[in-house]
């Protein structure tokens, strides 16, 4: 038995040995975000193990990376964070003539990307969706007819947030996703820098922010799917895997997800490359990998986002396709804005009324 | 003997390094960091110090001597440093000052760990008692008892607490299933939580050195004040107390010290109400990525810690001169 299972160890060893030894790519990536079995293919095909991180805020990424040497080969900030990140010479420019697979972006979501990586020189996108309301449909029934649930009313209305309290309601645990949509709700520009309107919001959340349960940028995703929460202010696909897990597990909940009619934003998730990446060479296969039409339609399908590959869409399952909450149409898209990224007064301001908000003081 | 002062500078030299490579030098980057200014940049602040320039990380080779290089370059690291303080550049002290959240926080810290820190006296002190008075052959066992909890990682025990705790944990359903309660006690994400989180993880911190200080009491004190007319609770209150408290005092600084600044527990357990400074000094570096804010918060509670422990230093060495 042991020979045997030494005799084992050794074919492994030498068949996986030379590859595991030749390269490792360590991403950095947002959690929820990936079919993981597209990392396994993806070293079966190539040889080059990959180390998965995953973080559920722009903030902590940000961290990682101005601090340097964050040793990661491949992150994905999100576009309007990536903006400054630029500037302060965190990432080195992403070359597409070496990952062919480049060919297949999407023109559209280059251009609307280009605002904050001027001519794409820096990322590609991974994927794009929403900031909006995740519910569980047969909580919200019970305790509330018609409940506005296309609306921010439903988590900034005291009054109706009150009713939803007592099953959890849960917020995005980031001040640049939930800013936005409480300046949207009070009809200001989601972009706003100033600072009467952003306290403005500010007291909007402070007096609904008694019947929220937790901030926390990841937990509502298992927190939906379980029956712990009923209301999320959360990201279109991690509501949507939400979905899909309740339905796996049979219990009875129905999730959905709403892009609010007072509008909202709309965000770019991107491959980027860190100046200091230990192994640039190896971050531009895995970006070359997942750009495949067929794969990232895999990834597609498996997180409920949409994604920047206008190849994969001949593969992405129709009903994706065709649902307005991930592929949003032409009307729901004139209600969506694109945030620009603070400068460090207006930063600083929007950080302390957050610290304020959360801890209820 | 000529040997002997150099053995001995030797020795003293030793945790002085240890201090000044370990404590001191950290400190002073810290206090640097909290001197500057916010800005989006690698590292995100500014003006930069250029430390690393000094150990050879410079793109010029250097020409002369390592050493008189080394020596101009801390030397321009450390004008640069009073540059900043004479220019008087305190204002994330300043900013600080103008928000009450930072002293609601400090404030806060203080009541929990000091509460947390009566709590474990009050739970330690029996056990300890119990340690010390059991037969000589429990002892090595009991100590291990005591000790078995380090041998799982701390982070997994606090995330074991969640299980226990939440709505539909495992007390609860205790709770609920002998019939003491209806509707479940919401405990996860309260200060109770963190109190129970703080007091369960610094518990043997504090039986640890009671058990030394009591182990080593002589009994016979206690027979003598017996035969003196003492009652057992008396004997207990006028002898084993007093002469435990070096214990008292070790164990309780051991578990207040770490208790003001954690940040685990409270994050894990507590909910986003619970303002703790080791939590608002993490949303700063990490959340808000606020270096030079998040230094100064650092300092001030270093301040916080160190003025009233030398303040009690002192008190101490009084007391016992007064004593002799």
């Amino acid at each position: 038995m042991i020979k045997k299972a030494l005799l084992c160890t050794c074919a492994l060893a030498a068949i996986g040995g030379p590859a595991a030894a030749q390269d490792v790519v360590r991403v950095f990536n947002w959690s929820d975000y990936i079919d993981e079995d597209i990392l396994t293919s993806f070293t079966e095909d190539t040889g080059i193990e990959v180390i998965y991180d995953v973080y559920d805020s722009n903030e902590v990424l940000e961290t990682r990376l101005l601090a340097g040497n964050s040793g990661y080969d491949v992150v994905v900030p999100t576009a309007s964070f990536m903006a400054r990140q630029i500037e302060a010479g965190v990432y080195q420019p992403l070359d597409r003539s070496q990952v062919p697979n480049a060919q297949y972006a999407w023109p559209e979501i280059d251009e609307r990307v280009s605002r904050y990586d001027p001519d794409n020189t820096y990322s590609i996108n991974y994927m794009w969706g929403t900031t909006g309301l995740g519910f569980v449909q047969e909580l919200i029934d019970e305790r509330m007819d018609d409940a506005p649930v296309n609306s921010w009313a439903i988590v900034f209305d005291p009054e109706i947030a009150a009713r939803f309290a007592d099953c959890g309601i849960y917020w995005l645990d980031a001040p640049s996703e939930v800013f936005p949509a409480a300046l949207a709700y009070l009809g200001y520009d989601g972009n706003s820098t100033d600072p009467d309107e952003l306290q403005a919001a500010a007291d909007l959340m402070m007096a609904v922010r008694p019947y929220v349960r937790r901030f926390h940028s990841s937990e509502y995703v298992s927190a939906l799917a379980n029956g712990d929460a009923c209301l999320a202010i959360g990201w279109s696909g991690d509501v949507l895997q939400a979905r899909d897990r309740a339905a796996e597990a049979e219990n009875g909940l129905t999730i959905d997800y709403r892009i609010p009619v007072e509008g909202t934003q709309m965000w770019s998730d991107q491959f980027a490359i860190p100046a200091d990446a230990p192994d640039p060479a190896a971050a531009r296969a895995f970006i070359n990998y997942i750009m495949d039409p067929q794969v990232n339609a895999q990834a597609v399908n498996y997180i409920n986002y949409a994604s920047g590959n206008l190849g994969a869409q001949e593969y992405i399952d129709p009903e994706i396709l065709a649902d307005p909450a991930i592929y949003p149409d032409e009307a729901t898209m004139d209600n969506l804005f694109i945030v620009d990224p603070y400068d460090p007064q207006t930063q600083r301001l929007v950080n302390r009324l957050w610290t304020r908000i959360k801890s209820g003081q | 003997m000529r040997g002997g002062g150099w053995g001995r500078r030797t020795l003293i030299a030793i945790p002085y390094a240890w201090l000044l490579v370990l404590f001191l030098a950290p400190f002073l980057i810290v206090l640097r960091i909290s001197l500057s200014d916010f800005a989006i940049s690698q590292p995100p602040y500014s003006p930069v110090l250029d430390l690393p320039a000094c150990f050879g990380e410079a793109d010029l080779p250097a020409a002369e001597g390592e050493a008189p290089d080394l020596l101009s370059c801390l030397g321009g690291w450390a004008d640069q440093f009073w540059g900043l303080v004479e220019e008087w550049d305190f204002d994330n002290y300043i900013w600080l000052t103008q928000d009450n959240i930072y002293w609601l926080s400090y404030i806060t810290s203080l009541e929990i760990a000091a509460v947390s820190t009566l709590l474990i006296l009050l739970i330690g002190y029996p056990i300890a008692y119990g340690m010390a008075r059991a037969p000589k052959a429990w002892q090595p066992t009991l100590l291990m008892l005591v000790i078995l909890p380090f041998w799982t990682s701390f982070l997994i025990r606090v995330y074991a607490w969640i299980s226990i705790l939440k709505t539909e944990g495992l007390l609860n359903q205790f709770l609920q299933g002998i019939g003491l309660l209806d509707e479940p006690l919401v405990i996860l994400g309260t200060n109770t939580a963190v109190y129970i989180g703080i007091v369960y993880s610094y518990l043997p911190f504090m039986v640890l050195p009671l058990y030394a200080t009591l182990v080593k009491m002589d009994e016979s004190l206690l027979e003598a004040a017996q035969d003196l007319g003492c009652t057992r609770f008396t004997a207990f209150w006028l002898v084993t107390i007093p002469l435990s408290i070096p214990g008292i005092v070790a164990g309780s600084m051991l578990v207040f010290i770490p208790a003001v600044g954690e940040f685990v527990v409270p994050d894990l357990l507590g909910g986003s109400e619970t303002l703790m400074i080791g939590r608002t000094l993490w949303t700063e570096f990490f959340g808000n990525r606020d270096w030079p804010v998040a230094s100064a918060v650092a300092i001030i509670l270093l301040l916080v810690l160190v003025v009233p422990i030398v303040l009690f230093q002192r008190h101490q060495d009084r007391a016992q001169e007064a004593g002799r």
